[in-house]
């Protein structure tokens, strides 16, 4: 497939992997704050590719992993409701909530649909004038702005039976956050399909605060190993910048578009983040124009302080501190099947990564 | 919105959030939405400099 196969040449990698040997002296340790990033980099390997020096960790890049549990409650209390329908991602409804999960609901008889993109929930809303369309919106800068769009047209279209539950986040604040905390990293494989939408402007605080190095990477092989020789470069040169090796897709200024609709809809609020706690301005929620679409102030709802599950560390390994293997239920309590954490349940989490591809 | 091929699989495509869409453009799909087009030229610029660095560093070694 078109610059699939050319980004998996065994022959570039086996240049890139030689000429990261020959670069890296120092320790040194890379997070990827991209579920995409988590997944390709157990997929393929990378890890083994790569000498003792060079460790890599996982940070908070799976949406669904960092999305809090009370989130899924106000969801189970809302497709609990009478004349509602709950429209969200399939990574969604397995989610374990305090109580229940979305896909345990659904085997009950709740109205629960699947959809890959949020203007699947407002065909729905247009479709069913009398119930209220409820679309779970998680996700970062590369979801957001289709969400936004979403609730233009249900706006402009006069659905008013459409509303968003926002769980929507924004990914600097928490890479900031996780070096505040003390965090030890080198350097930040930065996340290729946000920074599509958002540029590599919003790395720059990153760079200068923290002089750590970010690189915006691709998601095959060749991608991740040139990715990791540019932070390896820097850091052994004692530089922090921001670069793009992902340019095919990438530009500085990213999507003007996208980033446009995002302003026109949403503004910023503080937010809950597993492992990281509340973040201030990291998350994102309707502006009040645009309320009579907002689940929260339109349809209210009231639900406990959730608790995390007993013997998940999906908060550590969302900060880099663990990865899967050392925790004590990992492939026996919980499995991808029967899921206890977040990281387990997403097919972007750690967990699941570790599952399928290093679990030995 | 637009028809896309998956790796053979059409589905739809909202093009909403990109300026000026072409037929025939790879596109990467997110959530329903074409959210930025593939540069051919800098796909392969890039496969070009790893190739053009390597080569240099083999000629030192």
């Amino acid at each position: 497939m078109k610059y699939i196969d050319e980004y998996r040449d065994k022959a570039l990698t086996d240049k890139l992997i030689s000429s990261i040997r020959s670069l890296s002296v120092k320790d040194i340790i890379l997070m990827e704050v991209c579920g995409g990033h988590t997944m390709a980099i157990q997929k393929f390997g990378i890890p083994s590719l790569l000498p003792p020096n060079i460790r890599l960790v996982s940070g908070p890049g799976c949406p669904v992993c960092v999305t809090s549990r009370k989130f899924i409650d106000m969801a189970v209390v809302y497709c609990r409701m009478n004349n509602v329908i709950i429209a969200t991602f399939g990574d969604l409804i397995r989610v374990p909530g305090s109580v229940s999960s979305l896909e345990k609901e659904k085997s009950m008889g709740a109205d629960i649909r699947v959809v890959y993109s949020p203007l699947m929930a407002l065909e729905i809303a247009k479709q069913n004038p009398g119930k209220k369309v409820i679309f779970l919106g998680i996700g970062f800068e590369t979801t957001s702005p289709t969400s936004a769009v979403a609730i233009l047209k249900a706006h402009n279209q006069g659905a008013k039976n459409l509303f968003l539950l926002s769980s929507h986040k924004v990914m600097p604040p928490a890479m900031a956050a996780l070096i505040d905390e003390g965090v030890k990293i080198n350097g930040y494989i930065c996340p290729g399909h946000v920074s599509a939408i958002t540029g590599t402007q919003i790395y720059e605080s990153i760079v200068h605060t923290y002089h750590l190095g970010c690189v915006v990477a691709g998601f095959e092989p060749v991608d991740m190993l040139q990715t990791i020789q540019m932070l390896v470069k820097q850091y052994e040169q004692g530089e922090a910048k921001v670069e793009i090796q992902y340019r095919r897709v990438v530009k500085p200024e990213g999507n003007v578009k996208a980033q446009q609709a995002m302003e026109q809809v949403f503004c910023l609020r503080d937010d809950w983040w597993r492992g990281l706690g509340v973040i201030p301005q990291s998350g994102l929620m309707l502006r009040p124009e645009y309320s009579i679409h907002d689940a929260e102030v339109m349809i209210p709802v009231d639900v406990p302080e959730p608790v995390e599950p007993k013997g998940c560390i999906c908060g550590e390994i969302l900060k880099g501190l663990k990865t899967p293997k050392e925790c004590k239920i990992f492939g026996t309590a919980c499995t991808p099947s029967d899921p206890v954490g977040t990281c387990m349940v997403s097919s972007e989490g750690a967990c699941q990564a570790y599952y399928k591809f290093n679990r030995s | 919105m637009a028809k896309v091929s998956i790796g053979g699989t059409v589905v739809n495509a909202c093009l909403q959030l990109l300026e000026n869409p072409k037929a025939g453009e790879y596109i990467l799909l997110h959530s329903g939405f074409a959210i930025e087009r593939l540069s051919k030229k800098e796909a392969d610029e890039t496969l070009r400099l790893i190739k053009e660095i390597e080569d240099f560093q083999d000629e030192i070694h």
